[in-house]
């Protein structure tokens, strides 16, 4: 590891100059995807700046049913939230599926959101990758790509999301409040937060240089809507999605579909929202073969690979079984 | 590690210093300690402050063996800088006995003693603070990946059965497959005390 500063911002202002003057600052906050990456080499910042002691930190519920989450707030006690228990479930069930007990307590909403993939060739500094050193070349195509992403990817680069929280937050149409350089205060739809790696896979968000991401807010769910967050893994605790939904759906008194919305997880190159299988959805009535047809369109642009085209026969089984299991009054 | 330079500062670059003079409060007492900013709190408990009870497995956040408690929070110390430590309350294990009642081991220890809970005891420190995290946890009511009604959450750490407390410690592994002691042991506590059991230092109500 190359060494460090390290400096304690008191007020955003002090942390934004601190990071806008100052060569290879990165802002810290729990540090459970930035450290890693220092000690494997993948990010060498010369100065970090501590931003926990920032006053974003605490869960705000709204007189409307909306919300809004402090950049700082971890999951631990977002998941522990009563009313995202109560209202928000699917975002609670997502951050109580991910990472692990003693990761959750520190892991900051913030940082979850832009914690970097968990292709092994970009934690491998010997190896070519186009998304840690630009024009490299991508290892993952001919090697190990069977955990990464079938849809939005590239030649350039093929890596997944891994946030499990993200996925939900895609569903529940979040917005990211972010605070600029300068002061200004800027929001963005999270579904326009990310970007496609395209030819840049270096390029991950919309963030410039210095922004700090200020909060999440969660606009008040639909009317009568149900929820939830189904993780398909390897095992049954403590592992990255293979695939995962979060469904948030609300049907008229005749059970069709008035509303919804599906959030993938472990199949795109950025928290991905179904908007073919949606818009083939509402207003019809979810038969078990309208879901999977539905859920099938969704994967007509994927471009799977050797080792994960399997992904796209188990998303079509969990989205119809999410969505069925919530039409029919059942969570998971 | 490479490139440390002798005057430790980063000349013409930025006017930051790579070290830090600062204060660890450990089990109750203010270390001074002056560090290099790459240290992490597992490697400043261990080489600097010989806290040897607190274990390295996988220095990557994969194994829980380095958990420690810091403001009663169970956390992975090898995930944090000792510098950004500073401040807070940490707990080793070699703090653990005595939360509960002075000079005593805390039920949760004896609790492994009985059952077995563990066979070379390399990840038995960071389960039994792992421990103390889910106990904290379970008495503020939050629900777990398989809690069954998620708004409801559990009513006391006693409702905790075995399925809850596996996926609860999910983050500790245990090369030796202990694994049931350390089931039982936790369950034996949990039921005992119902809800009192967390004695640890810091904030109950957990800010981070
Ligand atoms: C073993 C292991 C297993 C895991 N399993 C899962 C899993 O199953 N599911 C899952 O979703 N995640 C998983 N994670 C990832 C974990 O959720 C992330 O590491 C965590 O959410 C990152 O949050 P942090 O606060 O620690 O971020 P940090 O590591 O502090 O920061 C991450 C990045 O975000 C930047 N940043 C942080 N906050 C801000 C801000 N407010 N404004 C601007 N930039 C900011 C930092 O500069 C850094 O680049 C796992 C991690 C580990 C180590
Ligand atoms: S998939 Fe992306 S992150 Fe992985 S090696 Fe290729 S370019 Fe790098
Ligand atoms: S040593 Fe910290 S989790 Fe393994
Ligand atoms: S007792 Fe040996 S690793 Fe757990």
């Amino acid at each position: 590891m190359k060494p460090f500063g390290y400096e304690r911002a008191t007020d955003p202002q002090a942390a934004a100059t601190l990071v806008a003057d100052s060569t290879g600052a990165v802002y810290l906050a729990g540090g459970t995807n930035l450290v890693d990456l220092m000690k494997l080499g993948v990010t060498e910042p010369a100065l970090l700046v501590d931003i926990t002691g920032l006053p974003y930190d605490s869960v705000e519920h709204r007189p409307d049913g909306g919300v809004l989450i402090g950049a700082l707030v971890p999951g631990s006690r977002l998941a522990g939230d009563p009313g995202i228990r109560e209202r928000f479930p699917a975002l609670a069930e997502a951050l109580l599926s991910g990472a692990s007990g003693q990761l959750r307590t520190v892991a900051t909403t913030g940082g979850n959101l832009l914690q970097r993939t968990r292709c092994v060739y970009f934690q491998d500094v010997t190896k070519p990758c186009n998304k840690r050193r630009p024009e490299t070349g991508c290892s993952a195509v001919q090697g190990l790509h069977r955990d990464l992403a079938v849809l939005g990817t590239s030649d350039f680069c093929v890596a997944g999301h891994p946030s499990d929280m993200a996925v939900a937050l895609a569903a529940l149409d979040a917005v990211v409040h972010l605070r600029r350089v300068k002061g200004s205060a800027r929001t963005v739809p999270l579904n326009g937060f990310y970007l496609l790696p395209g030819d840049t896979p270096h390029r991950e968000t919309v963030l410039q240089p210095g922004d700090l991401i200020t909060g999440v807010e969660l606009p008040p769910p639909p009317e009568g809507a149900a929820m939830s967050y189904r993780k398909v893994r390897d095992r049954w605790s403590y592992a990255f999605a293979l695939v995962s939904v979060a469904a948030v759906v609300a049907t008229e008194a005749d059970g069709t579909l008035r509303e919804i919305r599906l959030g993938l997880g472990g199949v795109g190159a950025r928290p991905w929202r179904a908007r073919e299988a949606e818009r083939l959805l509402t207003g019809r009535q979810p038969t078990e073969e309208r879901l999977r047809e539905a859920a099938r369109a969704e994967f007509a642009s994927a471009r799977p690979l050797p080792q994960n085209a399997f992904k796209i026969d188990l998303a079509v089984d969990v989205i119809t079984a999410a969505v069925r299991d919530l039409v029919g009054g059942q969570r998971r | 590690m490479r490139g440390a330079r002798p005057d430790a500062r980063l000349t013409g670059v930025t006017a930051h210093a790579f070290h830090s003079d600062f204060a660890l409060r450990v089990n109750g007492a203010d270390r001074p300690l002056t560090l290099d900013h790459r240290v992490t709190l597992l490697d400043a408990l261990r080489e600097h402050l010989a806290l040897t009870g607190v274990k390295k497995g996988c220095d990557h956040g994969q194994c829980g063996a380095c958990t420690v408690l810091i403001d009663g929070e169970r956390v992975n110390s090898c995930l944090v800088f000792a510098v950004a430590a500073q401040g807070r309350d940490i707990t080793t294990i070699e703090g653990v006995a005595g939360l509960a009642a002075p000079e005593e081991l805390h039920p949760l220890q004896r609790a492994f003693l009985e059952h077995d809970g563990f066979q070379c005891g390399y990840c038995t420190p960071g389960q039994i603070c792992s421990a103390l995290g889910v106990l904290a946890e379970a008495a503020r009511g939050w629900p777990s990946h398989v809690t069954e009604d998620l708004a409801a959450g559990v009513g006391a750490p006693g409702e905790l059965d075995a399925d809850e407390i596996r996926e609860r410690m999910s983050g500790n592994l245990c090369r030796c497959g202990a694994y049931p002691g350390i089931v039982a042991a936790i369950r034996e506590v949990a039921g005992a005390d119902g809800g009192g059991a967390p004695a640890t230092t810091g904030v109950a109500g957990g800010t981070r």
